[in-house]
């Protein structure tokens, strides 16, 4: 594999014309992006316009029809690809927290570090109790996910990802799913993983929240990005009508 | 409102404004995976004296024409009683047990090969499944009785196969087909977020499925078993038909030890379908108690 080849000032996730399709229908259309290393970026959009698809194929739970995407300098849809190696790097988060229900706070942080990666257990235990106190859990590690309320949950499976040390952390709607009050407790969690110097990748529908965390905006719709930049000229200075249209409607 | 049932609306006694109950859509299509134990477990607890009562009653009532009476029938019932538990329906607990073993185990390997990433594995498995869930187990019974050889030799060494093992083998084949299809539906209730998880934290498939999947079908899938269990015992007597020396045999060995009074039959066949019912009984109780709390906490 020729990861060697890769350098930290090359983009960390590098997409090119990527097309996806579900059967007869085209999900993605041909996306272009890169992320930088430390970068915060965020993919927003109509529902169905592919946001979540396109997050999902960089890390291989979808696979792709055309073009590439390489993980630090990777490529992810290759045959003979590692995938322990890539799921490694790259961490995932989901709006429906998918924690493991039979297991507790402490067991789904510590669980795949210790069976997938074969690290020792007291080791492990450290860094996890670390983890859920990072994102203020401590006091519930024994807590079964169906005792934690959504915001809670939702910081479980952020720290359980955490827990092998990814390079990456994609974020799929991880609020869309919560109630408003347990939202902002969510946010926080993420944007002190942000200012750790994380590299990100969000789907959100959190346009506060987009304007203050990202250093990109994506806008996708119907499977093409139409539209992209930083901030503060994204949602000042939009200049496609479907761009504009969305963010009337939902700011 | 009050006798008009419409089926899913009930009104409580506190208004008489129908309420619509959630539809089990499983239960509607008559594919209940507790169906059995349900009915059973419905039965109320006066069922039983009522129906011992009745066991008593109507040979009273259909009186022998001969000179053989009622009495002289239950006394002969009676007599036999010890020998029909102990050698008879004990034997009947030892079978289901044993092809219940059988049954689980070769129905679980079957049950995951349904699910597995290889096609040809898939088709096979769910084509053995689908082929012994739908045929009659009596003519399962036949084929296994007559296709297997009643000893093998192995060696120097010679077993012979006595008829009540091949009777287990000939149950545990549909057994096996529909904890086959119990392991699949539970595997499958488990929502694809959890498979994604997993993959997302670098799982591998076999990992996932025996770390993550399998643990947290174990308790529904316990229902469903208990209720084939029930099933498989009250078909036991099938083995009759087999030669096997299980309770029906022998009441039938019975009453022709005594002499074939035509009076034997109700009070030898009642007892030997109310300790059938008896034995389920609890069983069917403890499914539907067991089902309902698992499917609150899900």
């Amino acid at each position: 594999m020729n990861t060697t080849q890769w350098t930290p000032d090359q983009p960390i996730v590098s997409m090119r014309d990527v097309h996806k399709s579900f059967g007869n229908l085209e999900v993605l259309k041909g996306i272009s992006l890169d992320v930088r290393k430390g970068e915060v970026i965020c993919i927003i959009g109509p529902s169905g316009s592919g946001k979540s698809t396109l997050i999902r194929c960089i890390n291989a739970l979808n696979d792709i029809q055309g073009g590439s995407i390489k993980v630090e300098g990777q490529e992810v849809h290759d045959k003979n690809l590692d995938k322990l190696e890539l799921r490694q790097k790259v961490g995932m988060v989901f709006q429906q927290y998918n924690l493991f229900p039979h297991k507790t706070a402490l067991e789904n942080v510590m669980m795949a570090p210790v069976k997938v990666l074969k690290e020792p257990k007291d080791e492990v235990q450290e860094r996890a109790l670390k983890l859920l106190k990072k994102v203020r859990l401590d006091g519930k590690e024994h807590s079964y996910p169906g005792e934690l309320s959504g915001g809670q949950q939702q910081r479980v499976a952020i720290a359980r990802s955490l827990a092998m040390r990814p390079d990456i952390m994609l974020f799929d709607e991880v609020t869309a799913a919560l109630d408003p009050e347990t939202v902002k407790e969510v946010l926080i969690t993420i944007k002190e993983l942000a200012q750790e110097g994380m590299t990100c990748i969000l789907v959100t529908h959190e346009m506060g929240f987009a304007r203050e965390i990202a250093d990109h905006i994506y806008f996708t719709d119907r499977g093409v990005i139409v539209e992209h930049g930083p901030p503060s000229t994204f949602f000042k200075n939009a200049t496609d009508p479907r761009t504009q249209e969305f963010l009337s409607q939902i700011l | 409102m009050a006798g008009r049932r419409i089926p899913g609306v009930t009104a409580s006694s506190a208004t008489d404004l129908p309420v619509l109950l959630a539809v089990d859509s499983r239960r509607l299509a008559g594919n209940d995976p507790v169906g059995f134990c349900r009915w059973l477990a419905a039965l109320p607890v006066w069922f039983w004296p009522l129906a011992a009562a009745l066991c008593v009653l109507w040979p009273a009532l259909a009186q022998a024409q001969s000179g053989y009476t009622y009495t002289e029938a239950t006394r002969a019932l009676f007599k036999w009683l010890p020998f029909l538990v102990t050698s008879g329906f004990l034997f009947n607990v030892v079978i289901s047990v044993m092809t219940m073993l059988i049954g689980t185990l070769a129905g679980v390997l079957l049950g995951l090969a349904q699910i597995s990433v290889h096609t040809p594995v898939r088709i096979v498995a769910k084509s053995l499944t689908q082929a012994f869930r739908n045929s009659p187990w009596l003519v399962l019974l036949f084929i296994v009785l007559l296709a297997f050889p009643f000893e093998v030799e192995i060696g120097a060494i010679r077993i012979v196969i006595p008829d009540w093992m091949k009777a287990v083998f000939g149950l545990a084949l549909p057994i096996m087909a529909n904890i086959s299809e119990v392991v699949r539906g539970a595997v499958q209730s488990v929502p694809s977020g959890q498979w994604e998880a997993a993959e997302s934290l670098a799982y591998t498939r076999t990992q996932t499925l025996w770390q993550i999947i399998l643990p947290q079908c174990f308790k529904r899938m316990i229902p469903p078993w208990m209720n084939w269990y029930a099933i498989l015992t009250m078909a036991t007597p099938l083995c009759s038909l087999l030669g096997v020396e299980e309770l029906i045999t022998l009441s039938r060995q019975a009453i022709e030890a005594e002499d074939n009074h035509p009076e034997l039959l109700v009070p030898f066949y009642t007892f030997a379908l109310l300790i059938f019912f008896a034995y389920c009984y609890p069983i069917a109780r403890l499914t539907i108690a067991l089902e309902r709390r698992f499917t609150v906490k899900l």
